[in-house]
């Protein structure tokens, strides 16, 4: 039985206030980041229609780190993800596969596919499934070039999908959740809710109600994939957004999904939902 | 990704000693609040070791949502959960165990695991290796540590 339930229940209360106080001075409003002097992020803005139940402003994931890291994103020359661009880059224009062709020779260069990183994953009307960038470069490697697919979460893969996000930043994200796509967004959005492993935690426990706190030494974000891949300076490499979820649900105690899993598919297109308006900032930089 | 975040009990998870004193987790009794009156073990709780379960990554990991002043010399507490401060003053016993062991009864849909519970997960894994668990799972802390960790929060009275 308690013994002041009253009072322990105020206590609660009265620091859950406190907490809200701190969460908003966290997240500084005076920040910006303009990446090379030129080109102007949104790192914060009002959560998209679909959103506005639960949150009413979005926050990209620069906004929780620290200035050092924080500085190390706004120029390229600092940015240790730049090399993998510059990879992937080279790749992007080296012949692979028996039909004798590059990514350049069906898409000219780099900055055709702008439009690219803000708009995936989306529906893909011959296949009849919502893919990912990653599916679509194996899609052009397999079907169009004869080629030997990269790995899904190859050191490859994610140089070009680096080299991809890289010539769409500053585009805001902008990815369809209605007509034959709702159905799968409809999947990401179930499995984001859902508390995951022995500890019993899903994505909104820790991304949309604790957002701005700490948990151990941990700044908590929202979560959001606008910045993918990132570089995170603890693994010294890029991670892709299918290896990130794994990593989170794995912290739950949890039998993750696969990467590339119809799973992790559903939940990357609910998540990047949940970060229409902010801008591509990928290849980010997080500790 | 090389480290884990290791909210709560870690690889080494001590198997349950198979004492006949030990109440079993699906054997726990508790009353409409979650409370449980008697002791898992009949040992009496070590609040020094308690106090180990609290800061331990590898086992309660209390303040990885906690902020506790006792503490104040560990270094990395959370702002999840409330203060733990005066816990024992407003709380007795009975009502610590029941929330360490499953915050659950006490705090519905609480975001705080339950310690003393082996049932009712969804895609449980094997401890952090993010693959399936094998077998029955243990719980997050032993009956003991579960004794000790509630010692430990008897004594923040203030
Ligand atoms: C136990 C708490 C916890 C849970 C549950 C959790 N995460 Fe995370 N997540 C973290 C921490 C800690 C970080 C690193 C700091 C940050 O960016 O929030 C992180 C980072 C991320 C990032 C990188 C954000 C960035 O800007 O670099 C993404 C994306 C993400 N999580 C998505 C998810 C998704 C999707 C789920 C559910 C499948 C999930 N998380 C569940 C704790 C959690
Ligand atoms: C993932 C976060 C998390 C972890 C880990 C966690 N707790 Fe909690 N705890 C909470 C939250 C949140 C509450 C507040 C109740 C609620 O609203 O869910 C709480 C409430 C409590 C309370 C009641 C506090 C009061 O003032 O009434 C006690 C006691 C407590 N926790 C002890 C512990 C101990 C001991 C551990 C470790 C063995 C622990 N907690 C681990 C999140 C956590």
């Amino acid at each position: 039985m308690r013994k002041t339930s009253l009072f322990g229940g105020a206590a609660v209360a009265a620091v859950a206030i406190a907490l809200a106080g701190a969460t908003s001075a966290d997240i500084g409003d005076d920040e910006e980041l303009i990446v090379n002097g030129e080109i102007e992020m949104i790192i914060e803005t009002a959560a998209p229609e679909h959103l506005q139940d639960r949150l009413s402003t979005i926050y990209s994931g620069w906004v929780f780190r620290s200035d050092e890291t924080q500085a190390m994103q706004a120029d390229d020359f600092d940015n240790p993800g730049m090399i993998f661009v510059d990879q992937g880059l080279e790749a992007f224009e080296t012949v692979m596969g028996t039909e004798g062709q590059s990514c350049a020779s069906c898409h000219e260069n780099a900055e055709s596919l702008s439009e690219v990183r803000s708009t995936y994953p989306k529906w893909d009307e011959e296949r009849g499934l919502v893919q990912t960038v990653e599916m679509q470069i194996i899609e052009c490697q397999t079907e169009r070039m004869g080629a030997e697919p990269y790995g899904y979460d190859s050191q490859d893969m994610r140089n070009m999908t680096a080299l991809i996000s890289s010539v769409g930043r500053g585009i805001p994200v902008n990815v369809a959740i209605d007509g034959p796509a709702q159905e799968t967004w409809e999947q990401g959005r179930e499995i984001y809710y859902t508390r995951f492993g022995q500890l019993e935690l899903s994505c909104a426990n820790c991304h949309e109600d604790n957002y701005g706190n700490l948990i151990r030494a941990d700044h908590l974000s929202q979560g959001q994939i606008n910045g993918f891949p990132t570089y995170r300076l603890r693994n010294a490499g890029l991670v892709s957004i299918h290896n990130r979820f794994r990593g989170c649900i794995r912290d739950t105690r949890g039998e993750t999904f696969s990467v590339g899993s119809p799973e992790f598919v559903a939940l990357e297109l609910y998540v990047a939902s949940r970060g229409n308006g902010l801008t591509v900032e990928g290849p980010s930089v997080r500790n | 990704m090389t480290r884990h975040l290791m909210l709560a009990a870690g690889f080494a998870l001590a198997a349950t000693t198979l004492h006949a004193d030990v109440i079993l987790p699906d054997d726990v009794v508790t009353n409409e609040y979650g409370d449980i009156a008697q002791s898992l073990t009949g040992v009496p709780g070590d609040a020094a070791a308690g106090r180990d379960v609290m800061v331990n990554r590898g086992l309660g990991n209390c303040i990885a949502c906690h902020q506790v002043t006792a503490l104040e010399d560990e270094q990395f507490h959370g702002e999840v959960g409330p203060s733990l401060d005066g816990v024992g003053a407003r709380w007795d016993e009975a009502a610590l165990r029941g929330i360490v062991a499953n915050a659950k009864m006490a705090f519905p849909d609480s975001i705080m695991p339950s310690f003393y519970r082996v049932s009712g997960f969804t895609r449980p894994g094997n401890a952090f290796t993010g693959r399936a668990a094998e077998g029955p799972l243990e719980p997050l802390l032993t009956a003991q540590q579960v004794e000790d960790v509630v010692a430990y929060l008897m004594t923040l009275t203030e």
